[in-house]
Order: C-alpha cells, then structure tokens, then sequence
C-alpha cells in the first residue's frame, strides 16, 4: 500500500532557548493509505504534537514530514493552508464547530473554501450528514446539538471532501462511553466505506481497541507500533 | 464567489453573535457620525448666516465705488451714477437687484445724545432684494422715495439718542464743497438688524435728500449688485470691471474679508471637528475589534487549520467592521437628518445674543447641512473605520492556528 504520512527523523522541541522542553525525538513514522492508526500514550507524550506536525499545523524543529509524497514542513503558510484544505481532515477535541455556523454549513465550510458550487455542497453535505446519522438536525447550529452529535458533524466535515488523511486529536475525551463508542464505530465505518486514513491520538482504551495499528509514545519517542492480527 | 459569500456570512452572523457588543460599537458610531453632521450643518448655518449678513447689510455681491472710496469714504470720493454700458449690464438676467447709494460719516443728534454713523441714502424700491432695510423696518414706515424727508434709524440707536419715530434728529457731514453739511429729519421709521451693531452703525434716507443734502449733484458714493446665483459671481464681475474702467469694482470677499475669513475657518473647524470625532470613534471601534478578534482566536486557528488562507480571515474581519460601519453610518444620517428636521426653524440664539454677534452671527441660526459634509463624514468614517479595523484583522489573520487551538 501507498505511504499517505512519512515522518523521518522527525522532532519538536518548545523554547529551543531557553527551559527546552522536547515534544518530540528522532520520529520514525510511516502510515499507509487507508490505515486506521491510534497514537496512544500518556499526556505529554507528544500525541497531540505529532498529530499537528503531519497536519502542517506546526513546524518541526528537525526532520522530515511527507503527506502523499509531499514534503510538508518546507511549506509556506499559505501553501500549507491550501494542502490543509484538499488533503486533510481535522477532528478536534472540543470547540470543533463555527458557533454561528448551523450543522450543514459548517460541513460545507471545507467545500465552500474549495470553491464548489452550491448544488453539489448540498447535494454532498445532505448525503454525509445523513450517512453520520444526523438527517434532519443540518438547520441546527452547534449550540443545539448534543457533544456527540457535534462531533459527528465535525467527522463529517472531515471527510466530506474526501482528504488524504483524517487526523482526529481525541476526539471522544469529552463524551460518555457509549457517544464514544458510537463515534468511533461511525468513523471505523467511515475509514472501511471510503478507504479513508484515520489517525487518532487518545489514551481511550476504548479507541484502541477500535484501532487495528496501534502506535506508542512515551516522552516524544515511539516505544511501540503493533497492529493487531 | 463561494469563498466570499462564505465570509459574509461568517462576518455578518459573528456581528450578531455578541449584541449588546454590536449595538454599543453601533450606538458610537452612529453618535460619532450625528455629531460630524450636526456639527457641520451647525457651522455650515453659522457660515451661511455671517455671508448672508454680510451680503444683505449693504454690501450685495459685489459693489462699485470711485477708486479711494473704500480708504477714505467721503464725499471726495463719490462717482458719476452708471454709464450705458453698466447699466445694459446691470439689466442682464443674471442680475436679482441693483441700486446706487450716497453712503458717507454722519454724526446724529438728538436732544439727549450724539453718536457717529454711516448715512446712507437709498432708492427705496431698489433696495428691496439688495439690502435687509426694506424687510427691517420695526416701527414706523419705511421710506417712500429717494426724494423722502424722513429718516430710518436702527432700534438701538433710538435708545441711545432717547428718541423714537415721530421725533427730529440732526444728521450732520461734510458736503462736496467741503462745507458743513446738516440737515434735521424727522425719524419715520425704527429698524432692526439681526446684529445691534448694524442698529447702531447706519441711517437711512433718501438718495435724492442726501444728494441734496451733501451737494453731490448727481454723484453718488456707490453701486451695489444683488445676483440671482452667487456662482455666477466670477465671470459677472470681470465683466462689470470692463465696463466700469477706471472704477474700484470689488466683491463681497474682497469688501467683507472678516465675514470670508470666518468661511474658511468655518471649514477649518468642519474638518478639525471631524478628525476630533473619527479619533474617539476609531478607538472604540479598534477596541471592539480587538475584544471580537480575542475571544474568537481559537474560531480563526480551527478556520485556519481547516485551511482558510490567512488573508481569507483578514478580509472576514474587515467585512464584520465594514457590516457594523455601514449601519453605523445608516443610523447616524438618519439620526442627524431626523435632528436637523425638527431644526428646521432654526435656533434661537437669543440668549447668546452678543456672544453670536461678535461671531458675525445672527440671533437665529439656521442648520445647513451640505451633501459635501455628509459625504465627507461618512467616507471618512467609514474608510478610515475600515482602515482602523485592518490591524485587529492584521492580529486575526496573523495566528498560527495551532496557538489559536491550543489557547486556553
């Protein structure tokens, strides 16, 4: 399989002048097209740091970040916003939504900026919508939906325009066992319907049990990378 | 266009998101906007006021005197009445009213009181539309003729002299032969002026008394003109001065240069004023910008990683102020033209009354606003408010968006 996410020799450090503290050493990291990967770890570990490096977030300090072949940590910030835009999708932890947005026009967000016309943003946005189970609840804004089903929206959002790669930093940390589980059973789903490559960084046991590749850090290191049988 | 209905969605709905913010940040504007239209329909009423004034207490739009008259305006210095050519001239359409003055220093006295003067005689039917004297009679009658006997003395005036309509008053001057020239009037008539200093400044009598009076002969000390349209001013006047070759032939500006200094500084006060306004308006509104931008950082760093261009959140920013100016400005015309309609009938300004004269003004003031100064206040409150609101955009735009999520 194709490598979506290549990450060489990859590290982070925060205040490199002063009391540095490094998020990330020497990253070794490959993930493959289609993968559904979990980054696990305590926190601290640099989960969420590695998850922004490969998102083009942030930048590295040294090393190498390749997203479908592309080197990413050379980019411009514009150019950056533009690969963000057509090649990844982002689910965030909390506070994923445009507040004065409702359900529908924050999925089409991601579209409108691509420039798609409104036939096929309504047309892709009722069909994703619905396939995450929320049919019915597009006219809602943010503020009307439950946390599970604002995350939902936010996983549409993500892969509505079908991205290269879905980078989710835990996404279920505010959510009860079984919104939880249903989101990732919805995004497992998502990843096997549509090939799409899942990477989550969580320390939800729950979510590593839904993950099939199971990548480890500890203190900005990777201590293991099993995948399931 | 996806892309830009998309920002003015997001800007026109993060506007409404915080309303009591909104109506504060648009209560300041539209206030900032009123008080720039008021102030210069004020000023511009005050300006309008001091020209009128000028114009209307005998000066017209523009006059013709014997070359000497304006620094010694004696009898020395009188002039023959209107050639030909002056007088086709003065029947052109453009012209509203004309007329010829004796117009000299007089001293007035009355059996209690003395007091120096200008006499003026007038041709009474020439001076309606040329001058305020024919609407200003208060008391009294006003003159019938340039052959009339009697006299019009300001209000003020008569309460200097003690003396009243009905009672005799001496004028004495100097005639052309360099005589004492006297003569003794009955007062017919009391005027008011809108200022007390013209009350106490002029007499009027009739041209053909005072000429007799003087020993003018046909001479007379001046010509004035009234024009229909005050733009026409320039080209008129190089006209008249060809035809009047050899004579002084100046305009109001020239002959009232206080009244045209206080246009400009009128002007100057319109623009200072503005610039006063737009300072307070601009912090409040910078200030508001900044409070919406801050709270709303994680919002631009999610926009961003999403993968809206910096520049994207900049021009959203830009329309949410261009959004709150726009109706901002709505409300301040609005409100300033409903303010100036209920002062429609001007301003008494009575109680102000020799504070306003010393400013050349009238006791009523009558607000005027130009379409120049409503343009001019609101393309300066709403570009510059735009501009103002570019370095809070600037401070939106420039967040790396993974220190906009990750801000607590």
């Amino acid at each position: 399989m194709t490598d979506i996410v290549a990450c060489h020799d990859l590290s982070k450090t925060y205040r490199p002048d002063h009391l540095a503290v490094d998020a990330l050493t020497d990253i070794e990291l490959t993930i493959a097209e289609g993968e559904f990967a979990s980054l696990v770890g305590p926190s601290g570990s640099g989960k969420t740091t590695l998850l922004n490096l490969i998102g083009g977030l942030d930048t590295p300090t040294a090393g190498e970040v390749y997203l479908r072949g592309q080197r990413v940590d050379t980019l411009a910030p514009g150019e950056l916003a533009d690969l963000r835009l057509n090649h990844v999708g982002f689910v965030f932890q909390a506070y994923n939504l445009i507040p004065v947005l409702t359900a529908r026009e924050n999925v089409e967000l991601v579209m409108e900026l691509q420039g798609l016309g409104t036939a096929d943003r309504a047309r892709l946005s009722r069909d994703i919508l619905h396939e995450v189970g929320l049919e019915g609840l597009g006219d809602r804004r943010p503020a009307e939906l439950s946390g599970g089903q604002q995350q939902r929206v936010a996983v549409a959002r993500a892969i509505v325009s079908h991205p290269a790669v879905v980078l989710a930093d835990e996404p279920t940390a505010n959510l009860d066992s079984q919104t939880a589980s249903s989101l990732l059973e919805l995004m497992r789903e998502l990843n096997q319907r549509h090939g799409i490559t899942f990477i989550i960084s969580t320390h939800d046991p729950m979510v590593m049990e839904f993950a099939r590749r199971r990548v480890m850090l500890r203190d900005g290191r990777i201590v293991d990378d099993t995948v399931a049988a | 266009m996806a892309r830009l209905a998309l920002l003015l969605r997001l800007a026109r709905r993060s506007v409404l998101r915080n309303r009591r913010r909104t109506l504060i940040i648009l209560v300041a504007i539209s206030v900032a906007l009123w008080a720039m239209i008021f102030f210069a329909a004020l000023t511009r009423g005050w300006e309008n006021d001091v020209v009128h004034n000028a114009i209307f207490t005998l000066t017209g739009h523009l006059q013709v005197h014997a070359p000497g008259y304006r620094d010694d305006p004696s009898v020395d210095h009188s002039m023959k009445p209107p050639n030909a050519t002056v007088a086709q001239l003065l029947a052109g359409t453009e012209v509203a009213a004309w007329g010829t003055r004796v117009r000299v220093p007089a001293v007035v006295m009355s059996e209690h009181d003395t007091a120096g003067v200008t006499l003026v005689g007038i041709d009474p039917a020439a001076e309606r539309g040329l001058s305020f004297i024919a609407d200003a009679v208060h008391t009294g009658r006003y003159l019938d003729s340039p052959d009339d006997r009697g006299i019009l003395i300001g209000r003020a005036l008569a309460d200097r002299l003690g003396t009243g309509v009905g009672k005799r008053v001496v004028v004495m001057s100097q005639a052309a032969d360099h005589s004492v020239a006297d003569r003794g009037f009955r007062v017919v008539g009391l005027f008011e002026g809108d200022r007390e200093a013209t009350e106490m400044a002029y007499v009027f009598v009739g041209r053909r008394t005072a000429m007799t009076m003087l020993k003018l002969g046909s001479r007379v000390s001046e010509l004035a003109v009234m024009l229909r349209d005050r733009r026409q001013l320039p080209a008129f006047l190089a006209r008249l001065r060809t035809a009047a070759s050899g004579l002084d032939v100046q305009p109001w500006t020239t002959l009232e240069p206080m009244a045209q200094a206080m246009v400009a500084l009128g002007q100057a006060w319109i623009w200072m004023f503005f610039v006063v306004m737009y300072v307070a308006m601009a912090f409040g509104l910078v200030n508001t910008m900044l409070m919406a931008v801050m709270e709303r950082t994680r919002e631009f760093g999610m926009l961003q990683a999403l993968g809206m261009r910096p520049r994207l959140i900049l021009i959203q920013v830009v329309f949410e102020s261009c959004f709150l100016l726009a109706a901002g400005a709505a409300a301040g015309i609005g409100l300033a033209a409903g303010t100036l309609s209920l002062l429609h009938g001007g301003i008494n300004l009575s109680i102000l009354a020799q504070g306003a004269e010393m400013w050349g003004m009238g006791k009523v003031i009558y607000p005027a606003a130009a379409v120049v100064d409503v343009i001019g206040a609101t393309a300066l409150v709403v570009v510059l408010g735009v501009f103002s609101s570019l370095y809070p955009a600037w401070r939106a735009a420039r967040r790396v968006p993974i220190e906009a999520i990750t801000r607590n």
